[in-house]
């Protein structure tokens, strides 16, 4: 406790783990890190907020975040999301430190299901949340086999999942969550991020750091580390594209979600990305 | 026109405050005590304490209260809590064996040494509701004097059938247990890392499980060898010290099974062990998590490994009510982006469907 820091929401340590928890997690982290792509196995703490709801990527930010660190917090790419709201309260409650909606702002980034638009940098860390970080778990459901597996790097089983699908769809019906070679050796899972996001994780500036706190697990995706979305030759990875704009920035290269708008069919598409798409009201408004 | 469909800090803020009125009810009624909880709500808080690994009654209580009687959701809030205290001192195994004992029965034996104790016990209770209780009489009950329990040591139905050889013994295991909360599971796991799951497991869960075993799936014919409730001390041996002090006394549960006989070549017929341990009085808990033990066991009794109560990862990964809670209910989480993306599959998908079936029609 030689740190020991004294605590913003009463009774609690600095973003509420003890230090020897947090260097537990930072170990692990580094080993992570040594590792592109590997998932280290490490004792998760249960938090006060739910299991399945960011436990992992909360002890993950909780094991990095200081007191110049600004935060930012999105869930669907949105920072308004009623979890986002809830984790970025946490921290706020518990450290004390400025949080931020910019992501050109923030040194930290914890996201559920979205990699912002606004490219990262290399002074930025980006905390995802991973429900289920095995990316042979749909194939192999027992954890000692799947460890041999990547152990001996034993991915054909992924490579047949994904030609079954060309057979019977004519393509890969894998459209979030999209099974990646990291670092050209271990296979891994990106988080239920749709594939349109797979792209950005390749040769980012940013540090990637990946918390998977029900299963215990957490893996990590150095700077410029080569991240490769499974494919085939003559069926290369391709990502979705909309017909559509987005109806409020006029964005043509963004995630759009689809908002039903009345009873009758009506809906419009809006960038899931609330600050990118904010970032370019201005630049629409003066077109 | 653009509808805000992502919610806010503000419709947070009023959940909370409606579920604080919520919880309290109607405030006409008289607010629960810590203590009415203890007390008269005992057995939800040893549940509490059992499942939420921290033997701390107010404590307990409290999250109850605060949980509004949702036991998983207290315990959830006592894991939470237990998870950033310190560890002081790791105590000296407890001794049932010297257990002040409020009950102790056997199904395997008629009478034995120490005696037969029931104990306050639902057993043998006529499930009849019991209108008068709904009076609220606040009368001290005048309850008849009951034979004290007899202070004759009572050793364990386990030593007994041990010292003819008759019972496995208790598979020696020098290793320092692993604290799962401090080390992730890993597979195979032994079977201090399974019991100690199995100890902070879902009672319901442990209940079918065990259960199962019953109904053939992974029989391994059980008897409850015995079955104990009583005080045990707990002792640490400060370093500076050098020598065991007690520092307090919690109540256990203690289940024995006595399980299906095997023998080999090398070793003469025996009956196999099952254990189930948990505070309080929590008998069915005790009991189930002693027939899953005994499943899991499977393996390394040299038996098939078929139902889904012996396979350790299933079971293991699957008792924990705080993880299963959690992700279960992390599906009322927004998946838009996730949602969006099969969704635009499914439109090619079908756009491409229908293509044939419109060249065809033409």
């Amino acid at each position: 406790m030689s740190e020991a820091q004294t605590s913003e929401a009463g009774g609690y340590n600095f973003a509420y783990l003890d230090e020897q928890t947090k260097r537990m997690i930072r170990r692990a982290i580094l080993k992570a890190v040594a590792i592109p792509g590997y998932q280290v196995p490490f004792a998760s703490r249960e938090m006060p907020l739910p299991y399945g709801w960011g436990t992992g990527g909360i002890q993950v930010t909780a094991s990095i975040i200081g007191r110049d660190d600004t935060l930012k917090v999105i869930d669907q790419g949105a920072d308004d999301t009623t979890n986002a709201v809830s984790i970025r309260r946490f921290f706020a409650r518990t450290t004390g430190v400025e949080t931020t909606e910019h992501t050109a702002e923030a040194s930290i980034v914890q996201t559920r299901h979205r990699i912002p638009e606004t490219p990262l940098r290399e002074d930025q860390i980006i905390v995802y949340q991973v429900p289920i970080p095995e990316p042979l778990r749909w194939i192999e459901p027992r954890e000692a086999e799947t460890r041999k597996m990547h152990a001996l790097a034993e991915y054909g089983p992924m490579y047949v999942r994904l030609y079954e699908d060309i057979a019977q769809y004519g393509r890969v019906t894998t459209a979030y969550d999209y099974p990646v070679l990291v670092n050209g050796r271990y296979l891994m899972k990106p988080s239920p991020i749709p594939k349109f996001d797979n792209p950005k994780m390749d040769m980012n500036p940013a540090l990637q750091l990946f918390g998977a706190g029900r299963e215990k697990r957490i893996y990590a995706v150095p700077p410029f580390t080569s991240v490769k979305s499974l494919d085939f030759a003559d069926h290369p990875f391709a990502v979705e594209q909309w017909d559509q704009r987005c109806a409020i920035c006029g964005a043509g290269d963004s995630f759009l979600d689809e908002v039903i708008t009345d009873d009758r069919g009506g809906r419009m598409f809006v960038c899931s990305d609330t600050d990118y798409c904010q970032s370019r009201q201005p630049a629409k408004a003066a077109e | 026109m653009y509808v805000a469909v992502k919610g806010g800090e503000k419709a947070i803020s009023a959940a909370h405050r409606l579920l604080a009125e919520a919880r309290r009810g109607d405030p006409a009624v008289p607010e629960l005590s810590l203590a009415q909880i203890d007390e008269q709500l005992a057995l939800a808080v040893d549940r509490v304490m059992t499942e939420g690994s921290v033997y701390d009654r107010e404590l307990a209580a409290l999250a109850i209260k605060q949980a509004r009687g949702d036991l998983v959701e207290a315990i959830f809030l006592l894991r939470a809590y237990r998870t950033t205290l310190p560890r002081l001192a790791v105590s000296r195994p407890i001794e049932t064996e010297q257990a002040d004992l409020r009950r102790r029965i056997s199904a395997t034996f008629k009478d034995l040494p120490g005696g037969q104790v029931l104990g306050p016990t639902f057993d043998y209770t006529h499930r009849l509701i019991d209108f008068a209780l709904a009076a609220e009489s606040d009368g001290v009950l005048a309850v008849p004097p009951t034979a004290p329990v007899e202070s004759a040591p009572m050793p364990r139905v386990s030593s007994l059938l041990g010292d003819e050889g008759l019972i496995e013994p208790n598979p020696a295991d020098a290793r320092e247990p692993r604290d799962l909360t401090r080390d992730p599971l890993s597979f195979p796991a032994d079977r201090a890392t399974r019991l100690q799951n199995l100890a902070r497991g879902d009672e319901g869960y442990l209940l079918a499980l065990g259960y199962s075993t019953q109904r053939g799936y992974g029989k391994n014919h059980p008897f409850a060898g015995e079955i104990r409730i009583g005080e045990v001390e707990i002792e640490i041996v400060p370093p500076e010290l050098g020598f065991p002090v007690v520092i307090g006394e919690i109540t256990v549960t203690e289940c024995e099974m006595v399980n299906q006989f095997k023998g080999s070549a090398t070793a003469p017929p025996q009956f196999t062990r099952g254990y189930g341990l948990a505070f309080g009085e929590s008998e069915r808990k005790a009991m189930a998590m002693a027939l899953v033990d005994r499943a899991l066991r499977a393996g390394e009794l040299g038996e098939d490994v078929t139902a889904p109560a012996q396979d350790q990862e299933f079971v293991l990964y699957h008792s924990d009510n705080v993880e299963a809670s959690g992700f279960t209910q992390h599906l009322k989480l927004p998946h838009y982006v996730d949602f969006q993306a099969e969704l635009n599959l499914v439109r090619r998908l079908r756009a491409e469907w229908n293509e044939p079936q419109a060249e065809a029609a033409e």
